[in-house]
């Protein structure tokens, strides 16, 4: 489980997390929804030490996260598909696995079970990433996260750009590490991306978690999606 | 001699000048590209490996092959030693800051100076070369030492790039360059990284000091030629690229080989200069260098 309890972040001096707290529940899917700017992607940053947090504590499954050097942070199996993919573009397609597999020494029947999940990749091990389209980008971003052999997914504005044909193959993709028992979080702006897939919803706001409520009652009741946003 | 003889002992002196140029600029380019930061005393660390190397060859016994053995082994090695001290006691502690590093630098540059200046003195120390083999063309004799200089530079260059292109570690260092942040995201712990490529900098240029001080004598101030020289290569071949660094490097060294044969060596300074200030307006990441995110 992981938990978020009172952290503060800023940048310089401007504060971007105020007493932002948050738990993740084993193998759910929890989104994070809000708007640009709200401190979404900082949240994602403090868990993974990019950001660090002056106050509070991140805990996942007894272990303080806050107290970790930030590249121990991914050996206790987060992994992390930042906003825009940020793939080393440079280097192949490969070459970018490689680097999710050296982060927990996974075995190649990691590398097979993340092949398997993404098969155009196979296909395409020795191209360069930059070279690659949009949404293959994508899949390598969450390939590359995956072969971490993660027990947490964060994931920031996935679909962002995408054609629909690929977003919901991101969808399916999500669904089934769900499946495999992996707790992904994920962050988005828009509410419809997020309700087909989530179990529950963090609303942010200005830094701060202004409520969470299960995805199935937000799309039953659009109203109290409104009295969060008002979108 | 007539023009041809002259063209071919400019081009074979200019590509001697290359070769070791191509590897004090790869230890430049490494740090600069993967470390963001401006090393301005990496020429002490050329001056200071050639000084060891001079005072290493003088302690082993045995002849000048077997000192120019030693001091290519332990010169090397000693001045990769002060290289981790630096990065451990100085640019960790003041957090890489590129501006904090240049000042950091310039103050190191003038320690080691006055350090090499204290210890050995103000004489230039010649080093014997380790074999005496003259290569007779009809026109004139040319040392065999200087084409085992370009050889070997040429095998470092060629192992400098299997390492990068080929191993684990080459792809830690080519992702940190990259996208730092997302290689720490990825459990590769930079910092480390960093101390590695600093290291490894500082001991390729002590290695071209050991390679040309048989040919240059070694002396406490010569450091800021090849520190300047290598900053020209590294701006025009591109920041961490070896393919960059040795083409920038063989027309570098070419070229200040024919026209200081011809012309002059000042004027062969001014057209390095002008291909920088080019390159810098036309296409400021270099030939081959990738913008850092």
């Amino acid at each position: 489980m992981l938990q978020i309890r009172d952290i503060d972040c800023y940048y310089g001096e401007a504060q971007v997390l105020k007493s932002f707290s948050l738990a993740a529940e084993p193998g759910e899917i929890l989104c994070l929804l809000g708007r640009n700017g709200a401190g979404k992607t900082t949240a994602l940053k403090a868990i993974m030490g990019l950001v660090r947090s002056r106050r509070g504590s991140i805990v996942l499954d007894g272990t303080e996260l806050t107290s970790l050097a930030p590249h121990e942070v991914p050996r206790r199996g987060i992994g992390y598909v930042p906003q825009g993919r940020r793939l080393f573009s440079d280097a192949t397609v490969m070459e970018n696995l490689r680097v999710g597999l050296m982060t927990r020494h996974s075995g190649p029947q990691v590398l097979e079970h993340v092949l398997s999940l993404f098969p155009i990749l196979r296909e395409r091990l020795g191209q360069r990433a930059g070279t690659m389209s949009g949404g293959e980008q994508q899949m390598l971003a969450m390939a590359r996260a995956l072969c971490i052999d993660p027990r947490i997914l964060l994931l920031d504005e996935p679909t962002e750009g995408l054609m629909p044909s690929m977003i919901e193959r991101i969808r399916q993709s999500v669904l089934d590490l769900k499946a495999h028992g992996v707790t992904t979080i994920l962050v988005e702006q828009r509410v419809d991306a997020v309700l087909p897939v989530a179990d529950r919803v963090a609303f942010v706001e200005n830094g701060r978690v202004t409520g969470v409520e299960p995805a199935a009652l937000l799309a039953a009741d659009r109203r109290l999606i409104d009295r969060y946003v008002g979108i | 001699m007539s023009f041809f003889p002259h063209l071919l002992l400019a081009l074979l002196e200019g590509t001697v000048a290359a070769a070791v140029l191509a590897l004090s600029a790869l230890g430049l380019s490494l740090v600069f590209g993967v470390m963001r930061i401006v090393n301005v005393a990496h020429g002490e660390f050329f001056m200071l490996g050639a000084m060891l190397a001079w005072w290493i060859a003088k302690m082993v016994p045995g002849g000048p092959l077997a000192g120019f053995l030693a001091a290519l082994m332990l010169a090397p090695a000693l001045v990769g030693l002060l290289a981790f001290a630096t990065e451990r006691l100085l640019l960790r502690r003041i957090g890489y800051d590129p501006e904090a590093t240049i000042v950091a630098t310039i103050g190191l540059m003038f320690v080691i100076q006055q350090l090499a200046l204290s210890v050995f003195g103000a004489d230039a120390k010649p080093v014997a070369a380790p074999f005496t083999y003259r290569i007779a063309f009809p026109w004139f004799g040319f040392s065999g030492y200087k084409l085992f200089v370009v050889a070997a530079s040429v095998a470092l260059l060629l192992g400098a790039w299997w390492v990068l292109a080929r191993t684990r570690f080459g792809l830690i260092m080519r992702v940190t360059q990259f996208d730092r942040e997302t290689a720490t995201a990825f459990g590769i712990p930079v910092n480390q990284v960093y101390a590695a490529v600093f290291v490894i900098g500082a001991a390729l240029v002590a290695v071209s000091a050991v390679l040309i001080v048989p040919i240059q004598q070694a002396h406490y101030l010569m450091g800021l030629d090849p520190l300047l020289m290598s900053f020209i290569v590294v701006i025009i071949g591109g920041l961490g690229s070896i393919r960059g660094s040795v083409l920038a490097a063989l027309i570098i060294g070419l070229a200040d080989g024919v026209i200081s044969m011809f012309f002059t060596p000042t004027l062969a300074s001014i057209i390095a200069t002008l291909a920088v200030a080019l390159v810098l307006v036309v296409r400021p990441q270099g030939l081959f260098g990738v913008p850092a995110r």
